[in-house]
């Protein structure tokens, strides 16, 4: 029987990677996501799976291309600059077509940037970030709890579309303790079979996994074949939540942290007659394009609001084009938007 | 006179591990001899039902081709932090990478180093033919001094661009390396010596004594500039003054 119990975001993430069956592990420590890390030091060794302190993120990452391609459930984990590096590695999986699961809990940037929470690497996540033409399925947790459910989540869309599938998360998430009841762990042996990996060729024509064709007509059939897998994601995977929109006149869009603080606006505006509602993706990539622009012709205002200066919006403005209002509040730099702050945000734009 | 089919024996053939998928190297290159020696090894020791080979960018981008194995190409520098992540995942499988110097000694050179201090338990060819031969010939990190290449075509000037690298002598100084070996192919008696080195790193993994490195000299004709008997005799009277051949490591 499940029990709550209290656990930091980044060790959810860790414990649930674990009950994913998570069999291999490769990580470089970076705050704010060393717990992380130090959890998976802790417990994958004792579970017989491997743990890999690795030499940098590209070799993290390429770790992860070898364990993928074996047939393994497979992670890593990061913060922005390591996130950064990866970029090569995870072109490579979506080139092959390897499921992994990459975390990022952002911090703020460019650069070294600093290790508060921050938004600021949605483009990076959500527009490709490495090259050729690919995306990941992108989650954005927004509490300690759903971090953990995003992260089964995440193992099981990285299988049935063998694609790279990314945690968004920010050092907020990372650090914060809540109250949690851990999934159920998967029996890694009832996971279905995985006919394409490396496994040894026996019986069986050698499999051959590769990110490349040097004849055109060749890689555009690879790249016809990726870019229908990302229609049927589009079309079956687009997840997320509404909060008191039903009878709004203005809507805040924010996803992960910020939407989490934004729903504690939305109490505070409606106890002053404000008619505010939340509209939050919870997959950044695919977007919720369809949802906003049916909520965008029923309300005056979709206010964006990150820690960024201005990523998720262009997102939100292609949704919404010009049926509603569209303006942005955004916090830059590891500043965290208060209550208070996006409350009078909000009043700007109302009556 | 008639010969009998039926009294031929058949003293040679391609071995079974090897596809016969034809090459893409160029005439009188090494890299085609030390696939043949690869495939015979993997014949003798009846693994290739559990191996999986790494090709890396470099002329070897299509060695996946040439073994009747699993393979993955991977990015360049990273065959072998990758061949870590297949091994870790089924240590029972036979996992060799198969670098260039390029590949191996510049742009990978944290993951070479890395896996090889890990030792972890992998078979590592590292094919050492002083040029990048797939771009068009540039200078590589173990280009000779005053060799002429794309980017150094005044030779390389080790005021600006520093020493051939001796890779394998750095591996050699690590503690977990069970074999470090530079061998070479320009006449039957290196050949002879290639194939054992490369049967003892790979029976060290089956054997799971850990990480082995084979580093072979080989040429590059191509690029060099040079007729294969020329370029045979380039890597036997001068690229091994600089490059001596022989065990670094061998605590078999
Ligand atoms: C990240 C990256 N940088 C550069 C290249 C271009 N590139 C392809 S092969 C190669 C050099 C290969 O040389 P080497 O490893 O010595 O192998 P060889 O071709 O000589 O067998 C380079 C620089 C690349 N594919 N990827
Ligand atoms: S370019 Fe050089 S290394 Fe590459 S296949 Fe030709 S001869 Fe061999």
């Amino acid at each position: 029987m499940a029990k709550r119990v209290l656990m930091r975001g980044n060790e959810v993430i860790a414990e649930a990677a674990i009950r994913a069956g998570c069999q291999c592990y490769f990580a470089y420590p970076i705050t704010p996501q060393a717990e992380l890390l130090e959890h998976m030091a802790r417990n994958m060794p004792r579970l017989g799976r491997t743990f890999v302190q690795a030499e940098s993120e590209v070799a993290a990452i390429s770790m992860v291309h070898g364990a993928s391609a074996a047939g393994v459930r497979t992670m890593t984990s990061s913060s922005s600059p390591g996130i950064s590096l990866k970029m090569e590695g995870i072109s490579y999986l979506a080139g092959s077509s390897l499921p992994a699961v990459i975390v990022n809990v952002v911090r703020g940037g460019p650069g070294l940037g600093n290790i508060a929470p921050a938004q600021c690497d949605y483009f990076q996540a959500t527009k490709g970030g490495g090259h050729g033409d690919y995306h990941m399925i992108v989650l954005a947790p927004s509490t300690v709890p759903e971090a953990g459910e995003l992260t089964m989540l995440a193992f099981e869309l990285a299988d049935r579309y063998r694609t790279p599938v990314m945690i968004l998360a920010d050092g907020m998430l990372g650090q914060m303790m809540e109250p949690v009841l851990l999934p159920d762990p998967v029996d890694p042996a009832a996971l279905p079979a995985k006919p394409w990996a490396a496994t040894g060729a026996k019986g069986r024509e050698p499999n051959i996994i590769l990110s490349f064709d040097l004849d055109p007509e060749g890689l555009r059939r690879m790249n016809l074949e990726l870019q229908a897998r990302y229609r049927t994601i589009r079309e079956k995977e687009v997840r997320h939540e509404e909060t008191e929109t039903e009878d709004a006149e203005i809507v805040i869009a924010a996803h992960g942290t910020v939407a989490r603080i934004a729903k504690s606006v939305v109490r505070m505006a409606r106890a002053e007659g404000i008619r505010l509602g939340l509209f939050r993706p919870i997959t950044v990539w695919p977007f919720p394009y369809e949802p906003l622009r049916a909520l965008s012709s029923r309300v005056e205002t979709v206010l964006t609001v990150e820690m960024s200066a201005g990523q998720m919006w262009e997102d939100v403005r292609l949704a919404v084009a010009e049926r509603a209002k569209t303006p942005f509040y955004g916090e830059l730099g590891g500043v965290v938007p208060t209550p208070k702050g996006i409350l009078r945000e909000v009043k700007r734009h109302v009556g | 006179m008639s010969v009998s089919v039926e009294r031929m024996v058949k003293v040679f053939e391609r071995p079974r591990s090897l596809t016969g998928a034809h090459s893409t190297y160029c005439p009188g290159c090494h890299h085609g001899i030390l696939t043949r020696i690869i495939g015979q090894t993997i014949d003798d020791l009846g693994i290739v039902e559990r191996t999986v080979g790494i090709a890396p960018v470099g002329c070897a981008v299509f060695a996946y081709r040439w073994y009747r194995c699993d393979a993955l190409q991977v990015a360049h520098g990273r065959a072998s932090a990758v061949a870590t992540g297949v091994k870790r995942a089924r240590p029972d499988l036979v996992v060799f990478a198969y670098q260039g110097d390029g590949d191996f000694a510049s742009i990978g050179t944290a993951e070479s180093i890395h896996a090889a201090n890990r030792g972890e338990n992998i078979t590592v060819i590292f094919v050492n033919n002083q040029v990048y031969g797939m771009t068009g010939g540039e200078m590589a990190p173990t280009t000779l001094v005053g060799q002429k290449t794309t980017t150094t075509p005044d030779g390389r000037d080790p005021a600006l661009f520093g020493y051939p690298i001796r890779f394998s002598e750095m591996i050699a100084q690590l503690e977990a390396p069970v074999y470090v070996t530079r061998q070479a192919l320009f006449d039957t008696k290196r050949i002879q010596e290639t194939t054992k080195a490369i049967r003892k790193a790979f029976t060290n993994q089956v054997e799971r004594k850990g990480y082995s490195l084979v580093e072979v000299l080989a040429t590059c004709p191509t690029n060099w500039h040079m007729k294969p008997v020329e370029a045979n005799r380039h890597v036997a009277e001068v690229v091994t003054k600089v490059f001596p051949l022989g065990d670094l490591v061998n605590r078999g």
